[in-house]
């Protein structure tokens, strides 16, 4: 258990550096300097080539990206932050700590003062579509598994593959012309703003069923792929053969069986959800992390785009840590050997 | 055993519905696809008394196993009853509802199936799987059930009973696993048990244990059974009566002595003939192969459905529709043949030509091949440990040996799809034991070739069946230019027995002794000097298996190939092989010729394997049956004296846990490895005795 | 032996024999339908030079006022008058040439790498799936936004992005089919005929996942023309004045209060593209079952 774990958390932290290196490069690639980017359009060249000097952003990238670790593990201050570049950047925590994600260049605030509040709204979104979408491809997917190739099968099969098939702006786009401008009941927009005259409730129905119409169809064909391979098991006809009832069968025995792969898959959507919300954010222009993401990639902030990697890598990996450890419960074979 | 009950006391035919326990009257099971309807079993009537054993005997594909799902109600969405009457205990069970199978299934019916690893749920543990029968159908509390549970895996013979209770069934070995799913079967008191090719799967000695554990219940809980199998051997053993089934009928019923003894119709005939046994070898006897295959559902002829196979078949009157299930000699005995009575069974083909030549020089000479698998944090699975053995030009060596015993991992070694950890393979003055497949000259892949096991596999499914050979013949030069291959291939389909016309089918459209046939014909097409057979028919139908072994021993003996033969089958190593090498657990028990070690003395574990074979001839004396204790233990983890000594039935002492055994040498060629003196070994009477006259 | 053992006639073992794969996706129903939606986009596309159609880029000024559907524009025209009938055509164009483009890339990629992974395991294995285990970490469309947003939108950095994000699902499902063929006994029948490594993968092994890889590339082309969507609806698909499905979601949006067909067509375009693959991937599956 022990060297699972630290195998585990190594992957982890290989990952992320992987990751943010990749970030780091790619990124290159982008025109516009970091000096650039924290001025503003207005400054001179001047102003930007001294602020390039002196946050040495020529040097070669593999520095660059060190130093950038080194902020970030607290070893070294944020140059940004130091006032001879008088940008007057600070953050309230100091320019030098541990979990130092630097100072955002599109917001002017350092990036833990923005990202924190925006993923707690994902969380929420996410969550609620989470909740959602469970249970019901828990039950999309065992019902059509249960026989296949019958009309019951056939019937969910198609709504599945047909929702499957609806991208979150297009669902938007559905479902905003029917429920706020057709039949208005819903707001189109969810900022989460109390003074919208819609309550915070009403604000999220529309963004969480996007989310959930988009990705349930998809988990549901993936428990009624494991469901139906448990039911073609020979265990299966000899609990039938014992006497038992479908119902008894069902819940007694193919259940647990057939949710042995989907659920990596469920767990997988975690994942999916806290970095798909991007479009569902921008439809209804809601302030997450999607969004945060998504504009910080358009604006080219490094800090913030590195830092919202590094979290969704986090995430990523350890949902994928859940995943093996609920595998490891749900599959005895694994467990005891 | 209980072949000897009293057998008239069973009078099948005179008021069946009065007395049977299950009466099948006019049986119709179709299975009904989107384009096609498949008539699995067309018209099918048996019965069985109550406490009476009934075996079905049949290849794959005859219905046996059909009939048996339809008598439990359990035929998929596909397929139906269309016709006739299944009576239990009096209740008709054809259009029972949901309600009334459910009261039946477990309890008054139970089963037993083949593959026990897959008929248990891997996530839920043996307790609570056994505990449901009760909880089902005997209105008892969970406590009580797992008491009960607890008391049959006693019954079973399996110990520590409570302690198996709280395990996984992935945690059991498969002799094991079959254990628990009698127990399962039992608990319900059932009156009937359907049993669907139990031992199918499981090693010759486990299998052997399973069968009298099966009897002494039976004898115990005085219940009926339907046995199911296409082993005659087993069926003999462990029936009162015999239903013989091709094809969806049964063509010939009868006592189970007065069948094996007399069978009347020609299919049974050809199934008793093409079964090898311990008694005869290739020398005496020539396995009587019946041609051609068991026809699929839809392709059934009219008249008599053996027809297009049998030899005795005459137009006009085999192909009548509606031919009469008849009374043929003793009472009881039934026959589907209106030829019965005019067809005299076949005699014993006459040997055939001599053997190869044991004095030439070695053609493949073993010594000392260890293999190795590092399993990581320094554990070792010995696969192999200083086997040595050789074979002369011409000459098959069979190796044998049950699952694990490393006979397939060192098939691979000689022909290098694998290398050897230590030890030396020398073929023609080199030493090929270390030289893979990949680092190997033309030459020396083109001598050595291999059939492989499983038919469904040595052919690649996205290619011609030819694909493979017309390859091999390109590869190694034999011929050059397209007619020239074209040719050669022909040639090779016609030493096959096969019509150029399978040449450009795709496996799926063959059958498995077909595709086996083209494994033959690539295998040969290289002009191969050695021959590695890894279980060349033990996937086949056993009407199939002789036919495909027939061949493969004349074509062996035309080429003067040399063959290593791998096969569990001791009775078809019997038939085949000049030399045998017994392995276990990854070293050779003992070696010898062929007669030698049929017919001399053996070491413990070659006597266990040879005595847990059963014939179907009733008038050979029974033999005197050794039982196996425990497992066979995991080559990661060997004993560290004598391998078998943890199940050995003959052990000297503590010598046996501790010391290697020394090689006892017989005879120049003769050699157990065995702490038993040569005096003591010598003893024992063989077990495998010479047929008398 | 008998010499009257040559067998004439062949006794298939399996339930489907004698009809080509293509037969068999031929009475799938679900198949039909996906390729009849899928087929109907084609056909309008590579027949739209010679369509009755407005030119997609040219503006209607007469139809600014009103932009509803008419007898001249059946579906109205956008923001700019142009006509919506003509741009959801001509959109059709570039998404039906870009994604299977995109696709194939891909896959060629991925299943080079997967068999390599699959077949010589070790440390080429080792190397092969940590590296995909980093990209498959990254949630696929922010590896899009952010390779997109840094390299620019065009036919070959979609090209670029989609072969970087799908390659590594690719080869992780050519790794799994290759690691259950590799131990098959034709393989090994190969290898005793000293057939090269390259061979045995592509000939011996490559035709057995074709199915498989059929079927995923038809998912995954549908997935990518909702990629490609999303790229233009965030306003990274290809620069104007190209008809570009995603770009005309984004322009319908602003004015979706008062005209939401604007929005709601091109949308149903994707939808029904989307589904066609999806349709005919599933149908594939079903057809091709073992």
């Amino acid at each position: 258990m022990a060297t699972f774990l630290f195998k585990r958390l190594s992957m982890m932290v290989l990952t992320m550096v992987a990751a943010s290196f990749l970030v780091f490069a790619v990124s290159e690639f982008t025109p516009g300097s970091v000096a650039r980017k924290s001025l503003g359009p207005f400054a001179t060249q001047q102003q930007v080539d001294i602020l390039t000097e002196k946050l040495r952003a020529n040097d070669p990238l593999l520095v660059r990206y060190f130093r950038w670790v080194g902020v970030l593990l607290g070893a070294i201050p944020d140059p940004l932050q130091d006032p001879s570049t008088g940008l007057n950047f600070t953050d309230p925590r100091g320019a030098q700590y541990f979990g130092n994600f630097g100072y955002s260049t599109l917001n002017k605030l350092p990036v833990n003062d923005v990202i924190w509040d925006r993923l707690a709204n994902t969380a929420l979104l996410a969550g609620l579509a989470f909740l959602l979408i469970v249970p019901l491809s828990i039950a999309f997917g065992v019902l059509s598994g249960l026989k296949e190739g019958g009309a019951l099968d056939r019937t969910l099969s198609v709504v599945c593959i047909t929702f499957t098939s609806i991208p979150e702006f297009a669902s938007g786009v559905f479902l905003v012309t029917l429920f706020v401008i057709l039949w208005p009941v819903l707001p189109g927009t969810s900022q989460l703003d109390e003074g919208s005259g819609w309550p915070i409730a009403s604000q999220l129905v529309l963004p969480v069923a996007v989310l959930v119409i988009y990705d349930f169809g998809y988990v549901a064909r993936m428990i009624r792929v494991s469901m139906i391979g448990v039911m073609e098991r020979p265990f299966i006809r000899t609990a039938v053969l014992k006497g038992m009832s479908t119902r008894r069968m069902v819940f007694g025995h193919a259940l647990r069986n057939a949710m042995i792969a989907p659920f990596t898959v469920l767990l997988l959507q975690i994942n999916f959800l806290i970095s798909g919300v991007v479009v569902t954010e921008l439809v209804f222009a809601y302030p997450g992390f999607g969004r945060l993401l998504l504009e910080a990639s358009l604006f080219g902030d490094i800090a913030t785009l590195e830092a919202a990697t590094l979290i969704t890598v986090a995430i990523a990996v350890t949902t994928q840590f859940i995943g093996d450890l609920g595998y490891m419960l749900l599959d005895p074979r694994i467990r005891v050997s | 055993m209980t072949a000897a009950a009293p057998l008239a006391a069973f009078q099948p035919t005179s008021t069946p519905a009065a007395t049977s326990l299950l009466e099948i009257r006019g049986l119709r099971v179709e299975f009904r696809g989107k384009a096609e309807t498949v008539v699995a079993v067309p018209d099918l009537s048996f019965s069985v008394m109550p406490g009476e054993s009934y075996g079905l005997v049949g290849e794959s594909g005859c219905g046996k196993s059909t009939t048996a799902m339809a008598i439990m109600g359990y035929l998929g969405e596909t397929g139906m009853i269309a016709g006739g009457s299944i009576r239990f205990d009096g209740q008709e069970l054809v259009g029972a509802s949901a309600r009334q199978l459910r009261a039946i299934r477990g309890r008054r019916i139970a089963m037993v199936y083949q593959d026990p690893m897959s008929a248990l749920n891997p996530v839920k543990t043996i307790g609570a799987q056994l505990a449901e029968v009760p909880l089902l159908h005997l209105g008892v509390g969970r406590e009580e059930a797992m008491h009960m549970a607890a008391a049959m895996l006693d019954d079973v013979r399996l110990p520590d009973a409570r302690d198996m209770l709280k395990r996984y069934p992935h945690q059991l070995s498969g002799g094991q696993q079959q254990r628990v799913v009698i127990a399962m079967a039992l608990l319900g008191r059932p009156a009937l048990l359907l049993l669907d090719e139990p031992t199918t799967g499981l090693d010759v000695t486990v299998e052997s244990a399973v069968i009298d554990l099966i009897a002494e219940l039976r004898r115990r809980y005085a219940t009926s059974l339907l046995f199911i199998s296409h082993n005659l051997g087993l069926i003999a053993e462990s029936c009162d009566r015999v239903g013989i089934m091709y094809s969806g009928e049964i063509v010939e019923e009868a006592a189970t002595a007065e069948l094996f003894r007399t069978p009347r119709h020609p299919y049974t005939q050809g199934l008793i003939d093409c079964i090898p046994d311990l008694a005869s070898d290739k020398r005496s006897r020539v396995l009587a192969a019946i041609p051609g295959h068991i026809p699929l559902p839809q392709d059934r002829p009219a008249g008599c459905v053996f027809g297009p196979r049998c030899a005795s078949f005459l137009a006009g009157a085999c192909d009548q529709p509606g031919l009469p299930f008849e009374p043929a000699g003793e009472a009881g005995h039934l026959v589907r043949c209106v030829r019965w009575g005019e067809i005299a069974r076949a005699p014993h083909a006459p040997p055939p030509k001599p053997a190869g030549d044991r004095d030439a020089p070695a053609a493949i000479e073993v010594s000392d091949l260890t293999k190795l698998y590092p399993l990581g944090a320094g554990r070792m699975l010995k696969a192999n440990e200083a086997v040595s053995f050789g074979a002369a030009k011409a000459e098959i060596v069979a190796l044998v040996g049950e699952s694990g015993c490393g006979k397939s991992t060192l098939a691979r070694i000689v022909t290098g799809l694998d290398r050897a950890t230590s030890g030396e393979i020398s073929m023609a003055g080199v030493d090929v034991a270390k030289l893979q497949a990949r680092a190997r000259p033309r030459e020396l892949l083109r001598s050595v070739q291999m059939i492989f096991q499983n038919p469904d596999s040595t052919l690649n499914p996205s290619h011609a069946a030819a694909f493979s050979i017309r390859r091999s013949i390109k590869k190694f030069g034999i011929r050059s230019g397209k007619g020239a291959i074209e040719g050669r291939l022909r040639e090779l389909l016609d030493m096959v027995r096969l019509s150029p016309s399978i040449a450009e089918r795709k496996p799926s459209q063959l059958s498995g002794g077909q595709k086996q046939r083209i494994a033959i014909a690539r295998a040969f097409a290289a002009d191969p000097s050695l021959i590695v057979a890894d279980e060349p028919v033990s996937a086949l139908d056993v009407s199939v298996q002789a036919a495909v072994v027939t061949l493969l021993l004349d074509i062996q003996q035309d080429k003067r190939t040399t063959m290593l033969f791998i096969s569990h089958d001791l009775a078809l190593v019997r038939h085949v092989a000049d030399k045998v090498v017994v392995m276990y657990l990854g070293k050779v028990m003992e070696k010898g010729t062929a007669d030698e070690v049929f017919g001399g003395a053996n070491h413990p574990y070659t006597e266990a394997l040879m005595s847990a074979i059963r014939s179907p001839n009733p008038d050979r004396p029974a033999r005197n049956r050794i039982p196996l204790t425990g497992e066979t233990p995991s080559p990661v983890n060997v004993p560290a004296g004598c391998r078998f000594s943890t199940r050995c039935h003959r052990k000297v002492g503590a010598i046996c846990d501790t010391q290697p055994p020394p090689i006892r040498r017989l005879s120049a060629g003769h050699e157990i490895a065995c702490h038993i003196e040569i005096d003591g070994l010598m003893a024992r009477p063989p077990v495998a005795a010479p047929e008398p006259g | 032996m008998a010499q009257s053992e040559v067998i004439q006639g062949a006794i298939p073992t399996a339930r489907v024999w004698g009809r080509s794969p293509w037969t068999l996706v031929l009475r799938s129903r679900t198949a039909m339908i996906g390729l009849a939606l899928v087929l109907f986009w084609v056909v309008v596309a590579v027949a739209a030079p010679v369509l009755p159609l407005y030119s997609p880029t040219a503006q209607d000024v007469t139809a600014l006022a009103d932009p509803t559907p008419s007898a001249t524009h059946w579906l109205g025209t956008d923001i700019l008058g142009r006509d919506m009938v003509a741009r959801l055509i001509f959109g059709a164009r570039t998404v039906l040439v870009v994604a299977p483009l995109s696709v194939a890339v891909a896959m060629l990629v991925g299943v080079t790498l997967g068999m390599l992974a699959g077949y010589y395991g070790g440390w080429v294995d080792a190397v092969i799936s940590r590296f995909s285990d980093v990209i498959l970490a990254f949630p696929v469309l922010v590896l899009y936004v952010i390779l997109i947003a840094n390299i620019g939108p065009s036919v070959i950095n979609i090209v670029i992005a989609t072969t970087i994000a799908s390659a590594p699902g690719i080869g992780r499902i050519t790794r799994g089919l290759v690691l259950g063929l590799r131990e098959q006994e034709y393989v090994a029948a190969a290898k005793l005929r000293g057939e090269s490594t390259p061979y045995i993968m592509l000939v011996e092994l490559l035709p057995n996942c074709r199915s498989m890889l059929i079927v995923d590339a038809c998912l995954r082309i549908g997935y990518t023309i909702i990629t490609i969507g999303i790229l233009g609806f965030l306003g990274l698909g290809l620069p104007p004045p190209n008809p570009d499905w995603g770009g005309m979601v984004k322009e319908g949006t602003t004015v979706i209060n008062v005209w939401p067909l604007m929005s709601v067509a091109p949308s149903i375009a994707i939808v029904s593209l989307v589904l066609g693959f999806n349709l005919l991937a599933d149908g594939l599956r079903e057809a091709w079952k073992p």
